[in-house]
């Protein structure tokens, strides 16, 4: 799998953008992603929004990790995986996308209210025509048909990236962070979710 | 968030405020919720009693601040928070505060919205209270500054007797990094006593002793300009003739920037907004030809190199808002670009072909909020054209977005009643006004005692939905957090309201009737619909 020799895996910053709709649990994601990124001795900053904008509008929240970040806002064009909670979310996200991004898109639609939808073929079809790597999958689906709730899509949307080297994060400190970060209520649930990335990853 | 130190932590902006306050040993905290400064309060709202720290959610920013001026007079350690509008409901304590100084040390924090992410009505920069006030200014740019600056503010204030605002804005409140913790100082669990000592001459701001004080506080601030002069960064030493002058966040998009554009421009970061660095910033561009300010908003900063510049090199080229703007927070790119202008170096974004048009999704009520079932009653109960609907401050904001479209005008808080009275007087149309819980304890109070002394009659619908909703969900006068809050109702009447019913807006068919009859009367009348917000725990 990866290399493991170096201090770190990378020898730039990597930028995440996490884009949804207020209220998916973005938030808890970019702590998860954080959290890991410490324990591997990176530096850390991250931009996340409360209040208003959180109340099903859209929203995007930014993660960077390396060897000394600066801005907690990722620039224009320069992330390395964009994570959509909600797929019409992930072509809005496409303004932090350049020809090597990778986008892992929940296939899950909330519509705009008093909008028509963006179909999800005209969804993959633009972002096939944007980043390197596209994957697209019904996360939403799968944990509601598996798990018996779709709370955790993102968790195992994130789990997946780090399965399938999408992110430079080991696993094991994507799982490790997932136990520092979720309630003890819900960890089980987590960790079950985590484990059914794990199986999926070759999907 | 208590008993680590010499550890490093992944903390938001405002919970490294906290921990700075703790690292300074505070005592007496005390806030009214506001993104983006709600979390200091929720930080501490949790954790307080443990920490031997005295915390309370107070019935507005004004209030806050107040109670935080008994408890510096009384000798503790002190922190108030709020965001920037709720300096300007605090403005009137706040300038007679700084006359008189402070005797336990006292720091206020304010957070200010560039970008308006959770902010209706303006876009302030609260830099210029600065001016008005004479308050020494720190502007952390991190979380790790965050904390630090909270202690130095302390430490300022101890020194020289003096409040301190630390100013953030969102993208430094809501920005986080592993900070670096100290040890607390907070290691009783025991609340500590503090004693008010008399002492006229310092508590009290009559004249002629008023404008003594002035003399005082003005040469206090020479005292603290020359800690300023030594507390600021120069990066990359060299000898160019063009340069940077920045602080607070847009220090990090600078950083960026030079690092993108591989460019090594000498940097001047600030970490004083008032007093200013003078000395030091008329050294740094005496050999220069030309600087460059990145400052988000108003070109405060900009305006004071202009005028110094006057004095230290008169030639030089001062650069702002030409390439930065006035409106909105600064981006990465944003600056880089600017910058690039600034240096003649070409540079082009890494992209700006995927700005892809979607439609805007507006934030909404959530699914199940009781006021769905406000919004339906209404909207049955008359012609929404023919009525004027008064908005304000909370969830209920939202009624200006579709599909709900119940909101003529937004302003203040408070301001939905005394705005209606002035309608009414002025026009005699029918309004209907919506206050939420805690804005009716905030600022509503006044302004319906003006609707019945001065007789006008909108319809008030006090909107009570337990909690202050749209912050995180803190408590309220209505809403404590022991059970048998103060009773909305029994205000409206002791206020001279005859007009006054409790509903609960499940009941559509009462709740319409209501409407339709109170909107009748010759006098004010007040619905209070009552239903709990659906995060609320019962």
């Amino acid at each position: 799998m990866q290399n493991y020799n170096s201090k770190f895996k990378i020898n730039k910053d990597f930028n995440i953008v996490i884009v949804g709709v207020g209220g998916q649990g973005l938030i808890t994601l970019l702590q998860i992603i954080a959290e890991a990124a410490l324990s591997e001795g990176y530096d850390i900053k991250s931009s996340e929004l409360h209040g208003l904008s959180q109340r099903g509008g859209s929203v995007e929240v930014h993660v960077r990790f390396g060897k000394k970040i600066y801005s907690p806002l990722i620039p224009q064009g320069k992330a390395d995986l964009i994570f959509g909670f909600e797929a019409q979310e992930a072509l809005r996200g496409a303004y932090f996308a350049n020809k090597n991004t990778s986008f892992l898109v929940n296939k899950f639609i909330i519509p705009i209210p008093l909008e028509k939808s963006l179909s999800e073929e005209q969804i993959a079809k633009t972002l096939n025509s944007i980043g390197k790597r596209v994957v697209l999958l019904p996360a939403a689906d799968i944990c509601r048909e598996k798990l018996g709730t779709d709370v955790v899509s993102g968790i195992y949307l994130l789990s997946l990236a780090a399965f399938k080297n999408l992110i430079p994060i080991n696993p094991d400190s994507i799982l490790k962070a997932i136990k520092k970060i979720i309630p003890e209520k819900y960890l089980e649930l987590n960790v079950k979710t985590f484990d059914l990335a794990k199986k999926a990853k070759d999907v | 968030m208590l008993n680590k130190s010499n550890k490093k932590i992944i903390l938001l902006g405002n919970e490294a405020i906290v921990r700075g306050a703790l690292e300074s040993g505070v005592q007496f905290v005390s806030t009214y919720p506001g993104t983006p400064a709600s979390e200091i309060g929720n930080t501490f709202f949790k954790i307080a009693e443990k920490a031997g720290v005295y915390f309370e959610f107070s019935t507005n920013e004004k209030v806050a601040l107040e109670a935080g001026i008994g408890a510096s007079f009384s000798g503790l350690k002190t922190l108030v928070a709020m965001k920037n509008f709720g300096l300007n409901v605090a403005l009137d304590a706040l300038l007679p505060f700084v006359y008189t100084g402070t005797k336990g040390a006292t720091v206020i924090i304010v957070a200010d919205d560039p970008s308006c992410h959770s902010s209706a009505q303006s876009e302030e920069n609260s830099r210029g209270v600065a001016f008005l006030a004479h308050i020494p200014i720190l502007e952390p740019s991190d979380p790790q500054e965050c904390k630090d600056f909270v202690k130095l503010g302390f430490q300022i204030s101890e020194k020289y007797n003096i409040p301190v605002i630390v100013r953030t804005t969102t993208r430094v409140a809501h920005q986080k990094m592993p900070v670096v913790l100290g040890a607390t100082k907070n290691t009783k669990s025991k609340i500590q006593k503090g004693k008010f000592v008399k002492d006229p001459k310092r508590f009290i701001t009559l004249p002629p002793r008023v404008l003594e004080m002035k003399k005082e506080l003005l040469d206090k601030i020479e005292k603290i300009r020359n800690l300023s002069e030594k507390d600021t960064l120069r990066i990359n030493l060299n000898s160019q003739k063009t340069a940077i002058i920045t602080s607070g966040i847009s220090y990090l998009y600078v950083m960026e920037a030079l690092n993108e554009l591989n460019l090594s421009l000498p940097v001047l970061k600030l970490n004083f907004f008032y007093p200013l660095s003078e000395k030091r910033i008329k050294d740094f561009i005496k050999k220069l030809k030309k600087v460059l300010i990145v400052e988000e908003l108003e070109p405060f900063l900009e305006n004071e190199v202009q005028r110094l510049a006057k004095e230290a090199n008169c030639k030089l080229e001062v650069v702002g808002k030409k390439l930065l703007p006035e409106i909105g927070e600064l981006k990465p790119e944003i600056v880089t670009q600017a910058i690039a202008k600034f240096a003649n170096k070409k540079y082009s974004p890494a992209n700006g072909r995927y700005r892809i048009s979607v439609p805007k999704r507006y934030p909404q009520l959530c699914p199940g909020c009781p006021y769905w079932l406000v919004v339906s009653a209404i909207k049955k109960a008359v012609d929404t054209n023919k009525v004027i609907f008064g908005g304000e401050i909370g969830c209920y904001m939202l009624f200006g977005n579709p599909p709900v479209k119940l909101q003529d005008y937004l302003s203040c808080m408070g301001s939905s009643a005394g705005i209606a009275h002035g309608i009414k007087k002025a026009s005699g149309q029918k309004i209907i006004a919506f206050v939420g819980d805690s804005s009716f304890f905030h600022a509503g109070i006044p302004a319906l005692i003006n609707t019945v002394f001065n007789k006008s009659n909108p319809l008030i619908i006090v909107l009570e939905n337990e909690t202050t909703a749209m912050t995180g969900h803190q408590p309220h006068p209505g809403a404590p957090v022991e059970p048998n809050g103060i009773k909305i109702e029994e205000i409206v009447r002791a206020c001279g309201v005859k007009n006054v019913k409790v509903l609960d807006p499940i009941n559509q068919g009462e709740f319409i009737k209501t409407i339709r009859e109170f909107m009748a009367k010759p006098e004010v009348s007040v619905i209070v619909s009552k239903r709990p917000c659906i995060f609320v725990k019962k």
